[in-house]
């Protein structure tokens, strides 16, 4: 084990070498959970419904998805795929949102089905249709009651986003292994990248939970 | 004496819900200005009938015609036919998410396409109407439930129905909260509103109502004008039920 010493002056020194790669991090981060959203809601949408070919093809891709690991998906994704070239930054980021977005899906229509009933009748006895109500009535509410399992689900895109070392992209995990062989000194550059990864889970939590605070102020 | 046009004409309706047969050959007619209150036991069917009405709940068989149309579910434009057709619910439902004056103005901004300042005009005008002009920009969860359910009713006026239906409107309230929405009822009716309001506060039926149609069992057993029907009731099912009421 490295001493204290050695480690702290390590963590001050290499942040140079660490920026690009944590700069990449949040970025496959925000990507890859962003289209997971949009992936999550068409997928949540087809779960609830009326038409049983809709409700299948929902259910087969949460089954894969949830049912395969997220590393033997990226690999078939980067290297099934190399023939379109596909960069690394759109394979990692894909690879996630597909990924994540099984999980997204479940996470909304648990949050839409949660909503009283009685929303939806109100919206259809004004007149409106089905997908009206949905829009303006149901959805706005169901996001709201998705926030806290969402920001969990970043959470853990985040950290995922780690295994996008495995097909060479240089973010965050990539750069403390790179530097940990140059330098024969591995532990101390795990412990750095450890701590990286936890004040970024740490800062985004404390966003997370003032957009909660702000929102649940009208309920 | 002027016919008053008929507004809704229920023909032998029957609806079930799987095994349980809710309502048997149910026949109504309502016609302009009226005020019929539907009465009698919880799973008599009342709060079916009228949710068929506006076909929150669609029949099985027989005819819901609405201002002389006969409505079929699979041919008609349900969210036009429901315009025509308003609904108070007992549990009020209004937009959690929206101020008060956003939940009045929604269907009319979103269905009628009404331009946003036409809309608010409107609103508020309603939301003075029902004595709630300084809740605009308030919330539902900080109106008492009598307030939420004035907002309710401005919010089915909003789309100037022909028809308002009222699904047990006091029911959720405190017993100190019934009276305002009552009242608000009872201008409505003065004003010439049609209406069909199924409720357990017989001193509005017997006050407001022009008809009160007693039912048991998924049948209409007696119709009447509220005073013969609560003073002398012709069935024997009616005063057991009237006994075990008042």
């Amino acid at each position: 084990m490295p001493t204290f010493a050695h480690f702290f002056e390590t963590l001050l020194e290499s942040y140079p070498v660490f920026f690009e790669g944590l700069w990449l991090t949040i970025r496959v981060t925000f990507v890859s959970v962003l289209i997971a959203v949009f992936i999550g809601l068409f997928f949540a949408l087809f779960k609830i419904s009326q038409s049983k070919i809709l409700n299948w093809i929902a259910n087969v891709y949460i089954a894969v998805i949830r049912g395969t690991p997220l590393i033997v998906q990226i690999f078939i994704f980067y290297f099934g795929l190399t023939e379109f070239n596909i960069p690394k930054f759109w394979a990692a980021s894909i690879g996630l949102a597909l990924h994540n977005g099984a999980y997204i899906a479940e996470i909304f229509r648990g949050s839409i089905q949660s909503i009283d009933k009685g929303q939806m009748e109100a919206g259809r006895s004004l007149g409106m249709s089905h997908t009206l109500a949905m829009r303006r009535i149901i959805l706005p509410q169901a996001f709201r009651r998705a926030l806290p399992p969402l920001g969990n689900q970043f959470i853990i895109g985040l950290k995922d986003s780690s295994l996008a070392a495995f097909i060479a992209l240089p973010e965050l995990f990539s750069v403390a292994t790179t530097q940990g062989a140059r330098t024969f000194d591995e532990m101390t550059y795990l412990l750095i990248v450890a701590v990286y990864y936890l004040v970024l889970v740490l800062i985004f939590t404390l966003l997370v939970n003032l957009l909660e605070k702000r929102l649940s102020a009208s309920d | 004496m002027v016919e008053k046009a008929e507004m809704i004409r229920v023909e032998k309706l029957n609806k079930s819900f799987g095994d349980l047969h809710v309502l048997k050959d149910i026949d109504l007619e309502v016609n302009e200005s009226d005020v019929v209150v539907l009465i009698g036991a919880s799973g008599s069917g009342k709060s079916t009938l009228l949710r068929c009405m506006n076909f929150l709940e669609i029949k099985n068989s027989g005819n819901v015609i609405i201002e002389g149309e006969t409505i079929d579910p699979q041919k008609n434009d349900l969210n036009k036919v429901r315009q025509r057709v308003g609904m108070v619910f007992q549990h009020f439902n209004l937009f959690p998410h929206k101020s008060v004056l956003e939940n009045v103005i929604e269907a009319p901004l979103m269905v009628k396409k009404l331009k946003r300042a036409e809309a608010e005009k409107e609103g508020k005008e309603l939301l003075a109407k029902v004595g709630l002009g300084d809740k605009a920009n308030v919330y539902p969860n900080k109106l008492s439930g009598g307030q939420k359910q004035r907002v309710a009713i401005a919010r089915a006026l909003a789309m100037k129905p022909d028809i308002m239906l009222f699904d047990e409107p006091t029911s959720a309230l405190d017993p100190e909260l019934v009276g305002e929405v009552l009242s608000t009822m009872k201008e409505l009716a003065k004003e010439g509103m049609t209406m069909v309001v199924v409720t357990h506060e017989m001193g509005f039926a017997r006050e407001v109502g022009d008809w009160v149609v007693y039912m048991h069992d998924g049948k209409i057993v007696e119709k009447g004008h509220p005073s013969e029907l609560f003073s002398e009731p012709k069935e024997q099912r009616t005063q057991d039920f009237l006994s075990s009421i008042l």
